[in-house]
């Protein structure tokens, strides 16, 4: 099997690289462009560790192939915030201490802020059925959906 | 006495948060070098076979391939217990369970890894299988390994029954006798899996010169160098243990399955060689916990104190012999003063994959059968369930149903508060019942090594060798900071590789927070000491002229001198003219950690069309003795309940016929996700452990053991129907109706 | 002189004796004493117990004091999750 060449953007800077025909996107992120951000917590598409967005659409990264990124737009958690200006998402789930081991984290800022793009004001149960694809095993969920909601309220602009 | 505290009980940002949000921490699978190669692990797809042959020369011959092991490449090593773990990573002999390691392989790329484990030929003779306790206890059932039955047991149990344990004082009989109402039931509970979200993965290189370094997510590094170093036959000192960050563990990753697998491989490759485990390898391969059959009696008066209770468990903890039913005999009545309780347990071997530990090993089957037939006395006698429970509660002096007598607990003070708590008077809709469980677990102490640098600049650094599941290093660094006077961001925590810090035990049995708390104070108290030297000699007084109050050196009073109060960071900054480095160390084994009762209440909605239980809210009560960082206390208190809640009402383990897996997979096997869930309240409560200096009891596990009965009798009120068996699962309720 | 509650299950290698008197400084000599008295109990005591010292459990630690009236209960070595 001859590798195929993509041309993409990953977090605002254009990349190119040669993958499998059958190599998918989570794979071509964490071996090829050692973006180790999005993680593979069951590589069936079941657990969310492994988000990102194409065109601003949440997928599991594992059910993508990497050639499918072609031309496209991916954003992981490597592209959201920095260090020196996390973005309110992470900012709040570190003020709520909501991660305990942090491997869904990544995972879960990819889904809430795809969330708040397309409902910036969720109720508690919308933002629970929205990350209902995102497992957590250390929390029970709690800390993250009052960080997730805090973080909406400051987005909108809002007092807490 | 209540303790005041400057930095302790607040709750700062963790050290480690900001890599976890940006995606920048190294978890076991993150790590890559240059030149590495990639394994793949072939599995068993039989439970119970002999392995005639394995030929694996085809796979040897696929282009890309560096190294083919299969269990004939594992020298036999003496102790048993590592013994099995060995076999338990790389089969000898036969395969013992569906997804039993047979032969791995390692090649340049992971396709080319996978191609060959699709060359590798291995004949099987299949031979019967055992899957369930009860049938693999029972006589006749096919035996697992020969000549490890338990000592002293009789004919009328199998060669399986590796343990047996016994606790309790007085006599039961004479119990039942006295009481006014008796009940007997028996439960079964299917076991479950820990579920971390992240799958084992390593990253080995083994030289032919025996030096190695490993990479794994894991609890216990000093575990794995220990345990891989008798298995490959090489001196721990040559294998250097890092451990990465951990992606959840709740005990699971307290042994190794594919770390000497690696190095093996790594050794035979002469390259470096990484191995992760899918999530699949991880359900058929990595330890559940045990599945359990359980008959429990009590007996009890009219106004409801408790006259007798016995227990019989009897565990699966799949193909080698384990010792993990004492526990939950251990646990089963220990919230309870009793004049007559006996507890037995049974430790079974199956045709599954070799149980560890999860989180409170052994102790939530239990508890919830006997909290279940608590529930039910209650119901039956007309008696309140925390009022009956208080009545009978363990409190301090109470000789506990496992032997030692308790010191100061916090049991009835965790039943006062969930009394008071408005969730216990709220009303209750229809198909709705409100289900209440006490909890327990021993917590432990244990091995600690901690290394703590002053540097010039005023800063601390602490090393320690214990993993940071849920946020230690900040807990850690809290206690230094308290204990020397100084602000929680002068000091880093980092967790030492088998390298750099002495020898510490698992992060298991909710030690960390009391042992390296412990060891963190001590090594504080060892750099204070050097500092109020540094001090005196600065000042020309005595060194025993010198204290260390909030953070700086002062005279004891004017007798010793008229000095100001000289800064840690002063007396660091002239470190270097009065003597060279300061630091601070302890090594220890720090015991008196102080169990912790857990006492949860829970409203379920049962829908009687599809069987379906909702929760509908949860307050979970605990004595954690002293939470050093609260949010995380509750974090433990909350992720540990809705663990209970996945084992009460849809976890399980669902095997074929045939002693295949079925539900490999988060689809299948379903762990509790956020739309499942209500908030859940955490109530902490701090009766101080007056083992430690600060009182800490340590907080992880407790908190999975309630919620298994509280749902179940929650279930029961709502339904009307007693359910005797977990998973409460949809069609399960639903057949119930 | 200690005195010393041996477990349920353990009790079929003391000959049925779950409570003894044994004059022990430390939790090494006890151990050794117990061990001499109920050679059957020696290999349990090898692969390792817990001592719980008037109500503080402690995990084999031989030098561990033992006062002239404590209560030492036997109990296994347990492992945590």
């Amino acid at each position: 099997m001859s590798k195929i060449h993509v041309t993409t953007n990953v977090n605002g800077d254009s990349v190119e690289f040669l993958c499998e025909p059958d190599e998918v996107l989570l794979d071509v992120l964490r071996d090829r462009l050692n973006l180790t951000g999005a993680k593979e917590g069951c590589g069936t598409g079941d657990c969310g560790a492994c988000s990102v967005t194409i065109d601003g659409r949440l997928v599991a990264s594992c059910l993508v192939l990497g050639a499918e990124a072609e031309g496209r737009v991916i954003e992981t958690v490597e592209g959201i915030g920095s260090a020196k200006d996390l973005h309110p998402l992470q900012r709040h789930l570190l003020e709520h201490a909501a991660l305990q081991c942090g491997v869904c984290t990544p995972g879960i800022i990819v889904a809430a802020k795809a969330l708040l793009a397309e409902n910036p004001d969720p109720t508690e149960e919308e933002a629970r059925y929205w990350l209902a694809g995102n497992l957590c095993r250390c929390t029970g969920y709690d800390k993250i959906i009052r960080a997730v909601l805090s973080a909406a309220t400051e987005m909108r602009g809002e007092n807490a | 006495m209540k303790q005041e505290f400057k930095v302790l009980g607040t709750r700062p940002i963790r050290p480690d948060g900001l890599d976890k949000v940006t995606g920048k921490a190294m978890f076991g699978a993150d790590k890559s070098v240059t030149g590495m190669l990639h394994a793949r692990i072939l599995r068993s797809p039989h439970a119970h076979a002999e392995i005639v042959s394995i030929d694996t020369s085809k796979a040897e011959a696929l282009a890309g391939v560096k190294a083919v092991i299969t269990g004939d490449d594992f020298a036999d090593v003496e102790n048993r217990w590592s013994r099995y773990t060995m076999q338990n990573c790389m089969a000898q002999g036969r395969a013992l369970y569906d997804g039993h390691a047979v032969a791995a392989v390692a090649a340049v790329s992971k396709t080319i890894a996978a191609e060959a484990l699709k060359l590798i030929e291995v004949e099987y003779k299949v031979l019967s299988h055992v899957m369930d306790v009860d049938e693999a206890m029972a006589p006749g059932a096919p035996v697992l390994h020969e000549g490890v039955k338990a000592r002293k047991l009789g004919d009328d149990v199998s060669g399986n029954t590796v343990g047996y344990y016994s606790f309790g004082h007085g006599d039961p009989e004479k119990g039942f006798a006295a009481a006014d109402e008796v009940i007997e039931r028996t439960f079964k509970t299917a076991a479950v899996h820990q579920g971390y979200i992240e799958p084992h993965a390593c990253l080995a290189d083994l030289g032919s010169d025996g030096k190695g370094e490993l990479w794994c997510s894991t609890q216990g590094h000093y575990m794995v160098r220990e345990v891989c170093a008798e298995i490959l036959h090489i001196d721990a000192s040559q294998l250097r243990v890092t451990a990465s960050e951990i992606g959840g563990g709740f005990g699971g990753k307290t042994t190794v399955f594919i770390e000497p697998v690696a190095l093996k491989l790594s050794q035979k490759a002469g390259k470096p060689v990484k191995l992760v485990m899918s999530r699949e390898d991880v359900f058929r391969a990595s330890g559940p916990t045990m599945s359990a059959s359980m008959d429990v009696k009590i007996g009890m008066s009219k106004d409801g104190k408790i006259t007798g209770a016995h227990a019989k468990l009897r565990y699966q903890g799949g193909a080698f012999p384990y010792q993990m039913v004492m526990m939950g005999a251990m646990s089963a009545f220990a919230a309870y003063d009793l004049e007559h309780v006996q507890a037995e347990g049974w430790d079974v071997m199956t045709n599954r994959p070799k149980m560890i530990s999860y989180r409170a090993p052994g102790a939530p089957m239990a508890v919830y059968a006997v909290e279940s037939v608590m529930d039910e006395l209650c119901q039956k006698l007309e008696l309140d369930p925390i009022d009956t429970r208080l009545l009978n509660a363990a409190k301090e002096g109470t000789k506990s149903s496992y032997g030692p007598t308790f010191k100061a607990i916090g049991l009835v003070e965790a039943l006062e508060a969930a009394k008071a708590h408005p969730h216990y008077s709220a009303p209750l809709a229809p198909n709705t019942g409100r289900g209440v469980s006490c909890g327990f677990w021993f917590n432990f102490g244990g091995q600690v090594s901690v290394s703590m640098a002053i540097n010039a600049d005023g800063t601390v650094n602490l090393i320690e060798g214990n993993p940071d599941i849920g946020g230690s290093r900040a807990s850690i660094s809290m206690m230094a900071a308290e204990a020397l006077g100084i602000e929680f961001d002068r000091v880093r925590t980092i967790v030492g590789d088998t390298a750099s810090v002495g020898f510490s035990d698992v992060t298991d049995g909710s030690r960390v927070t009391f042992a390296v708390g412990i060891a963190t104070i001590n090594a504080a108290k060892a750099a204070i000491k050097e500092m109020c030297q540094r001090a005196a000699k600065i000042w020309e007084i005595d060194a025993e002229a010198v204290e260390w109050v909030d953070g700086a050196a002062q005279p004891t009073g004017h007798n010793a001198g008229n000095f100001p109060p000289m800064s840690l960071a002063e007396i660091a900054a002239t470190s270097g003219k009065t003597g060279g480095p300061i630091a601070g160390h302890h090594e220890g084994a720090p015991d008196k950690a102080g169990v912790s009762f857990g006492v949860h209440l829970v409203d379920v909605e049962v829908d009687p069309e599809t069987g379906f239980t909702a929760i509908k809210r949860y307050t979970a009560f605990q004595d954690v003795g002293k939470a050093i960082h609260p949010a995380y206390v509750e974090g433990q208190i909350q992720g540990g309940a809705v663990q209970g809640i996945g084992w009460a009402l849809n976890e399980e383990y669902i095997y074929g016929e045939d002693g295949r897996l079925q539900n490999a997979g988060f689809l299948d096997y379903r762990i509790p996700v956020a739309s499942d869930l209500p908030m859940i309240e955490p109530v902490i409560i701090e009766v101080p452990n007056p083992g430690h200096p600060f009182g800490v009891r340590g907080c992880g596990e407790t908190a999975i053991v309630p919620p298994l009965a509280a749902v179940a009798n929650g279930v029961a009120q709502a339904i009307g129907v007693r359910m005797f068996a977990l998973p409460m699962s949809p069609p399960k309720i639903l057949k119930a109706l | 002189m200690a005195r010393v509650v041996i477990f349920g299950s353990l009790r079929a290698f003391t000959d049925g004796a779950g409570e003894m008197e044994i004059e022990a400084a430390t939790t090494r000599e006890l151990l050794k004493k117990l061990a001499a008295r109920h050679p059957a109990l020696a290999e349990t005591i090898e692969a390792g117990v817990s001592l719980a010292i008037d109500g503080e459990v402690f995990k084999e630690a031989w030098f561990t004091p033992i006062g002239p009236d404590s209560e030492v209960v036997v109990i296994p070595l347990m492992v945590g999750g």
